[in-house]
């Protein structure tokens, strides 16, 4: 018989330890499985004190989706919203529920492509700022095929 | 209070879908095509413009595409489900009754609710294009019926903006509107009693609203009294709030390129098997009997023809992804007949029950069921928790050469972190 422990790399393990873990206790919830796990760890039988006082731990989805139905994650690609912590590669939490106000950094579509800039509403019109001094200011003029996709809430950078 | 249902129905939804996350798209002809790229199966207004019809074979259209520029994508389920879910999930804010149609309708309870009905319907188009970007049309009417067409009437008649509330018109101005809809265009009337109907001079929906419904009832069948009592204002069918237990799961595809070997038949069942009876525990059902059907291309003529179908019955209703398999590899090379090019294959599930009827037998091995059921619960818990297929039986293959031609699929946007749109920056 195969060894789940050995035989079977590491995400399906996890994944097939806690399917189990859910047949041992079908009719738990999660909340009283992580309990029933804790109590397991106690060696001599005493329950701990810790028992009563056990929550659910803390989901990062929680606290950066606002909206679970408008919030989106899009890719960075570029180096223009630099000075504003925003680097090539990171990801970016999307909402398109919110409104976009002055100074707010937005998913953009111009031109048929996705950017992120940050939005600023002048007596001129819409302008779109890069972070980064090489990049220029663009104005929104009538000649652009322009929309505002959604706002950017959160930026989820890897150290 | 009149009774007011809304039927909420989003635009071209698969192509709507697309130009989410492809805004390129926007303006120009795309059409989706069906699995295995064969039929058209959603089509923008620009494709539509252009006489581009439904379930066409799209190697037909292949000239006129690329005379027009026309944008041929692979249908991308995973990214319409979960955009669906988002709609439909933002439409449950705006009544506390809905009914969750199909991947892309929804009836909405409006009675009670006391803003004006036809702004109410603009705010949630509002939202729903706002939010997540997909255009909808809302028709709203005293029944389910009517509702079809008011909505049907909102996307087809500018005039209305997006929005046709029945309930608003007179019932003059209604008429004159139901005199100029074909009656094909309502819920319920199948394209085979259309000429039946006109035999007898109902042409129009107007026509049918007026015709006595006992007599048609009488004539076609029970459902037409229901229908003619509907259009006359008074609703029939209540809102099902939960969908209803399907009492069959079917499972069929069509393969990437034709077979005639009966070890590539074999994964394929096996892998449609799999898939039915996930749906089947997800509704907590056991089925009782699989049927399984083959065939060749019909649209080959020149090709020799074969189809056969097949339903074999189990011994008692199960759950248990490897007892239907069992048999349904059993059928399978009972009507297999090898030299055919086989191009699609399928499984059904029926005699379908809720787990929890199951009747106790006499001879029950109570251990082994325990241990199926044990089985089937790790198997579903790894592979909604580490994607679809991350654990299957063995007999699928791991590398099907039958598997589906996706050619030209989208990104999924929203459910593969390794897929996500890129911005620019």
């Amino acid at each position: 018989m195969a060894n789940l422990n050995t035989d079977f790399p590491n995400p399906v393990r996890r994944a097939a330890h806690s399917a189990l873990l859910s047949l041992t206790h079908p009719n738990k919830s999660m909340f009283e499985r992580q309990r029933a796990l804790l109590r397991k760890a106690v060696p001599a039988g005493f329950p701990s004190p810790a028992d009563d006082y056990v929550e659910r731990r803390l989901s990062l989805d929680e606290h950066l989706i606002q909206h679970r139905e408008s919030t989106f994650f899009m890719r960075v690609a570029g180096h223009s919203m630099r000075d504003l912590g925003i680097f090539d590669g990171d990801l970016l939490v999307v909402d398109r529920s919110v409104p976009a106000t002055h100074g707010c950094v937005v998913v953009a579509v111009i031109d048929g492509e996705f950017t992120v800039k940050q939005l600023l509403y002048t007596p001129q019109g819409k302008v779109l700022r890069a972070a980064h001094p090489d990049y220029p200011e663009v104005a929104v003029t009538a000649e652009h095929d322009f929309s505002i996709w959604g706002v950017v809430q959160w930026n989820v950078h890897r150290l | 209070m009149p009774r007011a249902i809304a039927l909420v129905d989003c635009n071209n939804f698969y192509v709507s879908c697309e130009r989410v996350f492809q805004p390129k798209l926007e303006g120009r002809p795309v059409v989706v095509l069906s699995n295995n790229d064969g039929c058209v199966v959603s089509r923008s207004q620009e494709a539509k413009d252009l006489g581009l019809k439904m379930a066409v074979p799209w190697y037909q259209m292949k000239d006129i595409a690329r005379r027009h520029g026309i944008v041929a994508l692979s249908s991308n389920y995973s990214l319409y489900s979960d955009l669906s879910n988002r709609v439909m999930s933002l439409l449950s804010c705006f009544s506390p009754g809905q009914e969750v149609y199909s991947i892309d309708e929804s009836f909405l309870e409006l009675t009670g609710i006391t803003t004006d009905h036809t702004a109410y319907g603009q705010q949630i188009r509002k939202a729903i294009g706002q939010c997540i970007g997909i255009p909808v049309c809302v028709g709203i009417a005293p029944s389910k019926t009517l509702a079809k067409l008011a909505n049907h009437v909102s996307k087809k008649n500018p005039r209305f903006d997006s929005v046709c509330d029945f309930n608003s018109m007179g019932a003059t101005e209604l008429n004159i509107l139901l005199a100029s809809i074909a009656v094909g265009e309502v819920w319920g009337v199948g394209k085979h009693t259309v000429p039946k109907l006109q035999e007898i001079g109902i042409h129009s929906v107007l026509d049918l609203k007026c015709a006595p419904a006992k007599r048609l009832g009488a004539r076609f069948s029970i459902v037409f009294e229901r229908i003619v009592e509907e259009l006359n204002g008074t609703a029939c069918l209540e809102l099902d709030d939960v969908a209803p237990a399907k009492q069959q799961i079917t499972c069929s595809r069509s393969f990437g390129m034709l077979t005639s070997s009966l070890p590539d038949l074999e994964q394929a069942v096996i892998s449609y098997t799999s898939r039915a009876g996930e749906k089947l525990r997800q509704q907590r059902s056991m089925a009782g009997g699989i049927h399984v059907y083959i065939r060749t291309n019909p649209h080959k003529e020149n090709d020799p023809q074969y189809r056969q179908n097949i339903l074999m019955p189990l011994v008692e209703p199960t759950d248990d992804t490897r007892l239907f398999c069992r048999a349904a590899l059993h059928g399978l090379r009972q009507i297999y007949r090898s030299g055919y090019a086989y191009q699609k294959a399928g499984v059904t599930l029926t005699r379908i029950i809720p787990a929890a009827a199951r009747p106790n037998t006499l001879f029950d091995d109570v251990i082994s069921r325990q241990k199926s059921h044990a089985l089937m619960k790790a198997m579903d818990h790894i592979n909604n928790k580490m994607g679809s297929g991350t654990l299957k039986l063995l007999g699928e293959g791991t590398h099907p050469s039958w598997a589906m031609r996706r050619e030209n699929r989208s990104k999924r946007y929203t459910t593969e972190w390794g897929e996500l749109a890129v911005c620019f920056v």
